[in-house]
């Protein structure tokens, strides 16, 4: 049976064109030998009605922020303003070559300086580069300044990071990117990082601590002043996964707790959107004595002129030209708008708007622990006495209306249902919510089979992962 | 407050079913002394301030459309027809999330497979990734990848210098760690001859950029045999990837793995960002491949439907040994790469090709008649290409900005016995008019 | 939970058979079960040399990825060629088809510090 949609490859026909180019008006020079020349050119051959009704379509089978509730934990799916894209879309601001010369973009190199400063005031941090493209990007980034701090001090023994097993799995890889060797901390009863395990750990030995603060249960470290203090003691570095930030704006500054380095994720906190997979952008943000170290180049203000500028010691370059210089604008944009009462208003709306919706849910998922959360929580996502777990009850969601919180993370607590509904959401939509997860408990004692088979009102309903695990298939061969 | 939904009265009930009296009481785990810092930033701007503003610092920058621009380098003035950006923008495209549940992600696990499927027969390979950050950390995950094949015990990577310099020094920064060590571009006039005398059993890959940096296309004959023999795969950066409307594409003559800058397809120059990281292998490679794959399957009612596959190669799963650390990645900009090669199709992307490497010829030919200008190279090029220069490159460009004209890039910057040398790009965006400008300029500068 | 009471079993859930000179190995089903579908099995090349506790492969499925770790030393022998085009073999006959290496053990004394069939199946079921 047929996809919802057909491929563009199916409807694909011979002689048919979209583009529209100017005539060649120069003479013909000679053409390449043969064996330079490609034969074939596999693309195909539609007109711009069917590549505006095929994308048109293909849109149409999305969830999306702009359609429905998303209440994913740890992504921070809040409202993408649309004043960001016309910001992006300026034309004199994005139509301009990254090897330009700088006094040809002072303009660019302005809004890059005041994003760095606007990051800068928001964090405590002293130092800041814009050029890593995610997330992920900012914490190899980080790592490797953590790395390459040790090493300048003459010190390379610490090879070891140490990472909480509720870490998100970007930590662990980003470790083993930049050389370290993973030593996993346990988390305690009450969701804190085990602050005596921690401290049996720390010796000269370690490097430093990748800490998320809330963390991925939306807990916020009780422990945090004496956690970053026995990592300094031993000589480590303390490093922020700065996913979940949206709790803390206005609220503490990273630096001011202890953290010497911090990747922002400026896809999740400061509003530019996910793209389906991205593009994101993660800048990392340090105190002064890593501020020699930041990814660059960077845009220093020369009295006169903004500048490109490679910091001292700096770790080198993570990517060609100059991070998502794209989504900085968004989000200075998002910044601006705000200012500085708008930003602590986001972080205490966050909060509020998951502990509601947290008691809200309770008597049917209770959390995994007891203690007033942060932007989000994870709750149990099976129903006992039923053998509906998490997955049923999320892909049962869907059938409400709602894009299904994320399941498969953290790996500590099982069946998780990690559910942050951020600040962009009405009390109306919270209650939906809610009361659509009263109802799909109640369907799990009467109606399993329901759960289990869910989603029904969908484009494609579950697919088999396992079919194209076991033979992938990744590309169209008609 | 803008975005923020809450009426005093909502926020009072939502605090009355918690349990607590004020919003400040749920942030007591938070160190007092640490607690509600004052912010100093701009006061808060209306939309239209906002606007304001941005437009005035739009004002301080010259964007490409003041000048006939010949700038290339790695980051390509190409025209964006008109469906992309009106499609693109579709908020279902723009705000959705990584397709992890692909019952609510049809739509972008589709389009993400299109593009898959159309960059693989763009490079001539079998398995293509959905997308890296840009073509330089393609190029670096290409290398750990490379490593990974050999499982660790080939720890070499060999680079030829004329790739592009920022791809390798990202290279070096990913190494950084010491997985690999780089070789091959100590010397910056090294050739492909001596780079392929440095194969040995420690070689997990050799990449080269083709055309080169310098717009030079390279002799390819025999070298997927000389880099196979040798035990270790082949990595081409195909760039600028425009070229392969034209060009044989690498998988015919014997890469294992292809990386380039997909900006060209329908990105628009943006500073640098966000672009896209084009990632494709050999099949046999697959299960060793960095990023996020989209594959077929068939639903619970046998229909035909997309998700994403391979998973456990990726971070959340495999965490620390996993095959990259990549999550986030440039979704939006394959999906625009995607548009873009269905818009230009077999015929369009052709004449894209075409009109660049014409024009390129015709403005090469002017050039090299100049006094004082010379063609550097008589290898054959795509549409960029080396010009000797009478004067250093700065001036020259000096003088071709009060012209409205924006001048090639200056190689000496990189390769410092490139003394003078610019590299000159031309584009369908540049018409004849603007050549025989730029050619008057030059001889005046 | 099926067992093979000829087999012995180690704590990461590979078993151990004896076949003449060399050992056979695989994991075990309650390994299968809990991994559900396994959709790839990556194997070593003939002739590695491994130590106890190294890893010598991958096992997939759709949630997971585990490292398969060498009960006992040695230098492998075989490995069954077939399994990665059919992974469901481990999922459907764990102890027979679905074995993984075969291996010249290095030191054979090493096959009495694994746990009996009676021992894995207590260690797992409660204790």
């Amino acid at each position: 049976m047929n996809s919802p949609e057909p491929l563009i490859f199916e409807i694909s026909s011979p002689g048919h064109t979209a583009f529209s180019l100017p005539a060649l008006d120069v003479p013909l020079a000679a053409p390449l030998p043969a064996d330079m020349l490609r034969a074939e050119l596999p693309l195909p051959e539609v007109t711009e009605l069917d590549v505006v009704r095929h994308y048109t379509r293909l849109s149409q089978l999305n969830y999306s922020i702009d359609t429905q509730f998303y209440p994913l934990g740890s992504c921070t799916m809040k409202y993408n303003p649309k004043v960001n894209e016309r910001a992006a879309a300026i034309e004199g601001l994005s139509q301009v070559h990254p090897l330009q010369p700088e006094d040809t973009i002072q303009g660019s190199l302005e809004l890059m300086y005041a994003l760095q400063e606007a990051l800068k005031e928001i964090s405590g941090f002293a130092g800041i580069s814009l050029q890593p493209a995610a997330g992920a990007h900012g914490e190899l980034s980080g790592v490797l300044i953590v790395r390459a701090y040790h090493h300048s001090r003459g010190d390379a023994r610490r090879t070891r990071m140490l990472v909480p097993d509720s870490a998100h799995g970007t930590n662990p890889a980003s470790c083993a990117m930049a050389g370290f060797s993973v030593v996993e901390i346990p988390s305690d009863r009450r969701g804190n990082v085990d602050l005596e395990a921690l401290k049996r750990t720390c010796d000269e030995t370690v490097a430093g601590l990748m800490l998320t603060n809330p963390n991925t249960l939306g807990l916020f470290e009780e422990h945090i002043l004496e956690v970053c203090q026995a990592i300094h003691a031993c000589g480590g570095l303390m490093y922020g996964d700065g996913a979940n930030l949206n709790a803390l704006l206005g609220v503490a500054r990273p630096a001011d707790l202890g953290i010497d380095v911090m990747h922002f994720n400026l896809h999740k906190t400061f509003s530019t959107p996910h793209g389906g997979g991205g593009p994101g952008s993660g800048p990392v943000g340090v105190t002064e004595r890593l501020a020699p170290f930041l990814p660059g180049p960077i845009v220093a203000w020369q009295g006169e002129r903004y500048r490109w500028t490679m910091p001292e010691q700096s770790i080198g370059r993570v990517k060609a030209f100059h991070g998502n210089y794209g989504m900085a604008v968004r989000a200075y944009t998002y910044i601006r708008m705000l200012g500085a009462p708008g930003l602590r208003a986001v972080a205490e709306n966050a909060v509020l708007n998951a502990n509601y919706l947290r008691v809200r849910v309770a008597p049917h998922f209770p959390s995994a622990v007891d203690r007033i959360c942060m932007h989000e929580f994870v709750a149990h996502g099976d129903v006992p006495g039923t053998d509906v777990r998490a997955l049923d009850v999320a892909k049962r969601l869907i059938d409400y209306g709602f894009h299904p919180p994320t399941n498969y993370f953290p790996l500590i607590v099982h069946d998780a249902l990690m559910i942050e509904p951020t600040e962009t959401e009405s009390k109306r939509a919270l209650d939906a919510f809610a009361d659509a997860l009263a109802s799909i408990a109640r369907e799990a004692r009467t109606d399993a089979g329901l759960l289990h088979q869910a989603p029904h009102h969908t484009p494609v309903t579950r697919v088999d992962e396992v079919k194209a695990a076991r033979n992938p298939v990744l590309c169209y061969k008609g | 407050m803008p975005y923020i939904p809450h009426t005093p009265a909502d926020q009072q009930a939502m605090l009355e079913a918690i349990g607590v009296s004020a919003v400040a009481d749920l942030f007591q785990d938070v160190p007092a002394s640490h607690r509600f810092p004052e912010l100093h930033l701009p006061p808060a701007a209306s939309e239209l301030e906002i606007l304001d503003e941005l437009y005035g610092l739009a004002l301080k920058n010259s964007s490409t459309g003041c000048y006939a621009t010949f700038l290339g380098a790695g980051a390509y003035n190409h025209f964006v027809p008109s469906v992309i950006p009106y499609l693109a923008s579709r908020g279902e495209f723009v705000t959705a999330y990584t397709p992890y549940q692909p019952e609510v992600s049809q739509g972008t696990l589709q389009a993400i497979f299109e593009y898959q499927t159309m960059i693989a027969g763009l490079t001539g390979m079998d398995v293509v990734n959905a997308s890296h950050y840009d073509g330089a950390t393609a190029m670096a995950e290409a290398a750990i990848m490379a490593v990974n094949v050999a499982r660790r015990q080939r720890t070499k990577i060999l680079i030829s210098p004329s790739v592009h310099p920022q791809y390798r020094q990202t290279l070096r920064t990913y190494l950084s760690a010491g997985q690999a060590a780089v070789a091959g571009d100590e010397n910056l006039r090294s050739t492909l001859a001596d780079l392929t005398g440095m194969l040995d059993g420690d070689a997990a890959c050799l990449i080269v950029q083709n055309p080169n940096f310098f717009g030079e296309l390279m002799d390819v004959a025999g070298l997927a045999d000389a880099v196979h023999a040798a035990g270790a795969l082949l990595v081409v950066v195909a760039n600028p990837i425009i070229s392969l409307g034209m060009l044989k594409p690498p998988g015919d003559y014997g890469a294992d793995i292809v990386v380039a800058e997909g900006q060209p397809l329908g990105l628009g120059l943006n500073l640098g960002g966000p672009y896209l990281g084009v990632f494709a292998a050999r099949e046999a490679y697959v299960r060793k491949m960095p990023g996020r794959l989209v594959g077929e399957t068939t639903d619970t009612q046998g229909r035909r439907a997309f998700v994403l596959t391979l998973t456990p190669r990726e971070q959340h799963i495999r965490r620390e040994k996993a095959t990259s650390n990549i999550c986030t990645n440039q979704g939006l900009m394959a999906l625009m790469a995607g548009m873009y090669l269905a818009t230009m199709g077999r015929q369009g992307l052709r004449a894209v090709a075409g009109l660049c490497y014409h024009r390129a010829h015709y403005a090469a030919a002017e050039i090299d008649k100049l006094k004082g200008y010379r063609v550097v190279s008589r290898a054959p090029f795509f549409n960029e290409f080396a010009v000797q220069c009478p004067r250093p490159v700065a001036d020259v460009n000096h003088a071709l900005r009060e012209k409205n004209i924006m001048g090639g890039y200056d190689l000496q910057a990189d390769y410092p016995h490139a003394t003078n040398q610019m590299l000159v790009c031309v584009t369908e965006m540049n018409p004849r008019a603007q050549i025989d400008r730029l050619v008057a300029g030059l001889a005046s500068a | 939970m099926n067992l093979d009471t000829k087999a012995r079993y180690s704590e990461s859930h590979e078993w151990v058979r004896k076949e003449g000179s060399v050992i056979v190995c695989g994991i075990s089903d309650h390994a299968q079960q809990e991994l559900s579908d396994v959709v790839y099995v990556e194997l070593p090349e003939v002739g590695r040399r491994l130590a106890r506790g190294e890893v010598f492969g991958v096992v997939e499925s759709v949630k997971a990825a585990s490292d398969l770790y060498m009960p006992m030393g040695g230098e492998i022998t075989a490995a069954n060629e077939k399994l990665p085009s059919s992974p469901e073999w481990v999922n459907q006959e764990p102890y027979g088809q679905g074995w993984m290496i075969k291996f010249k053990p290095a030191d054979p004394a090493e096959w009495d510090s694994l746990m009996s069939a009676e021992d894995y199946e207590r260690s797992v079921s409660g204790a």
